[in-house]
């Protein structure tokens, strides 16, 4: 809801980690990021095995929407701006740069009273453009459709609206500012759609399937759910990270964090 | 010795006052600033009068009749349910009540003045949407209407203490010469007390109509925050959400156009103040 809070501080552990000291040299100072609250979950986890492994570095992530982390980054107030979208060409030619850090699935949810459950890419769109408005038309009760939406900035609302080809098409009953308010919303009106990112999705609201497919690792992985997107980290192409943020941005996309981001029910891309 | 201490305390306060007159400088000249630019590339007709927003769409269109006329009527409405209640309760306060009752009611507004805006808008997202949408049978209740109960709330703390301080200080003869007459108790207040108060009673709701149309975390946590034109049932965004739910993501000519749409905002607040001014001193004419 508030775009500005600074959610999630992770606190440096002063204990000794063993192991870790030995050999290599130890990093030390701060790592912000900020941007996609689709990528809440991910980057917490990346963020915490981060700072047990090297506990003199101070991890930060301020939750504000893809379009507000990107900003930040070219702006210079951030070290690393968490994009759940591809960079746009004059987001390029700003000297921005992406790699792509994960693959995550858009997860549409309804609520859990709802006897619908599977529907197809097109119906999707239909319900998003507004040709389908009941839910009678698609076997479910006679009830509205009451289609809830993100803002113009957001990452998932740009994958989302691509993918179904709802581009300034879509009428929306409400539009929310993140990903939690969407499942929040869509939890208690049971008329309600809305999408989130897959990983952000739990057991209180109920994803359908999309062209018979469920929404899931595998299928994200293998392609044959359709509606996916990017998760990228963005930095400046002419400009070195901080010693802290360097390490941070190799680790996240080593070996070593594969098993972290899988953790958090995204498709690692390296 | 003593004098050079007074000529630098003065000093010193005069700089306090100078540092509030540049503030209000400094944003009224940014805001003129950075708001025409906008206004001049959209065409001030375009602007004011579109009925369409679409600020991020391939071919953006930026008109702001929606977010206008949302504010409007959201205040309004929100006038029309809060100032009977705030009015009555002020009535009650200042010439029936109890000194004890008086005492706790007073402090219960003060608190409620004393809320946080988003606190507000919280509990109308879990308590009054879903209430609206099920008393009213509609698909969904973020709408104007619930933006419209919630600056209800939020105004009366402005109109009850401003309405009752004005009521209060009615010289106690008028009404004592009114109830001598034969008056009932009732038409000493509301023939007498309340016309000799209607300044300060109109001074009130001028304070709360500026408190309704800046207002801004609170209605975006009820009302949907699309932008449609105004239905009292449908979803709506107001001038000041409009600014706060772009403006972090804002680049280009559309954060131009934010800055356009507080400019408007702007003229609004500039114009209840002072209209507000006009209601005090043709008060105190008349006194």
């Amino acid at each position: 809801m508030k775009k500005r809070f600074l959610a999630a501080v992770l606190a440096v552990s002063m204990m000794t980690v063993g192991l870790t000291g030995c050999g290599t040299k130890k990093t030390k100072g701060t790592v912000s990021t900020d941007g996609s609250t689709s990528m809440e979950k991910v980057i917490g986890a990346l963020g915490e095995d981060f700072t047990e492994k090297n506990p003199d570095v101070t991890f930060s992530y301020n939750p504000t929407g893809s379009g507000s982390g990107i900003s930040a980054v070219a702006n210079g107030t951030c070290d690393i701006g968490l994009s759940s979208r591809h960079l746009k060409d004059e987001e390029k030619e700003q000297g921005l740069e992406e790699t792509v850090l994960a693959i995550d699935g858009i997860a549409v949810i309804v609520n859990t009273n709802n006897t619908v459950s599977d529907l197809t890419l097109e119906q999707i769109a239909d319900i998003y453009t507004g040709k389908i408005t009941n839910w009678s038309e698609l076997g479910g009760a006679d009830a509205e459709i009451v289609v809830i939406g993100r803002e113009a900035g957001s990452g998932t609302r740009d994958g989302f609206e691509s993918i179904t080809k709802t581009e300034d098409a879509c009428k929306l009953r409400q539009e929310l500012t993140s990903t939690g308010d969407v499942i929040a919303t869509v939890k208690s009106n049971e008329n309600a759609i809305g999408y989130a990112s897959l990983a952000s999705v739990d057991t209180s609201v109920t994803m359908v399937s999309v062209d018979g497919v469920t929404p899931g690792s595998e299928t994200v992985l293998d392609g044959s759910y359709a509606i996916q997107r990017p998760f990228v980290l963005v930095t400046k192409k002419d400009q070195k990270l901080s010693e802290a943020a360097q390490a941070f941005f190799d680790y996240a996309i080593s070996k070593d964090a594969k098993s972290i981001i899988e953790g958090a029910g995204v498709v690692p891309a390296n | 010795m003593n004098k050079a201490v007074d000529k630098v305390m003065q000093g010193f306060f005069l700089l306090c006052g100078l540092i509030t007159i540049a503030s209000v400088c400094v944003i009224t000249v940014y805001l003129i600033i950075s708001g025409i630019p906008a206004i001049k590339e959209i065409g001030i007709v375009d602007f004011l009068f579109g009925k369409t927003w679409a600020s991020t769409a391939k071919e953006a269109e930026y008109g702001i009749l929606p977010f206008i006329l949302t504010s409007v009527y959201g205040t309004c409405g929100a006038i029309l349910i809060g100032v009977p209640v705030g009015f009555f309760t002020a009535v009650y306060l200042s010439k029936f009540a109890p000194v004890s009752v008086k005492k706790v009611v007073s402090f219960v507004v003060s608190l409620l003045a004393s809320i946080p805006s988003v606190v507000y808008g919280l509990v109308g997202m879990l308590v009054l949407v879903p209430w609206i949408r099920k008393a009213f049978h509609i698909a969904d209740g973020a709408t104007l209407f619930a933006a419209m109960l919630v600056l209800a709330v939020m105004i009366l703390p402005s109109i009850i203490n401003v309405s009752m301080t004005a009521l209060d200080a009615v010289p106690k003869k008028y009404e004592a010469g009114a109830l001598a007459l034969g008056a009932t108790e009732c038409e000493t207040y509301l023939k007498v007390s309340v016309p000799a108060a209607k300044s300060g009673i109109m001074a009130s709701v001028v304070l709360g109509v500026g408190r309704a149309i800046g207002e801004a975390m609170a209605v975006m946590m009820v009302s949907g925050n699309v932008a449609n034109m105004p239905k009292l049932f449908g979803s709506v965004r107001f001038l000041t959400t409009a600014v706060a739910s772009e403006m972090s993501y804002a680049s280009g000519l559309q954060k131009q156009a934010l800055f356009s749409i507080a400019l408007v905002l702007f003229v609004f607040i500039m114009m209840i103040n002072l209209l507000l001014r006009k209601v005090m001193a043709g008060g105190e004419n008349k006194s």
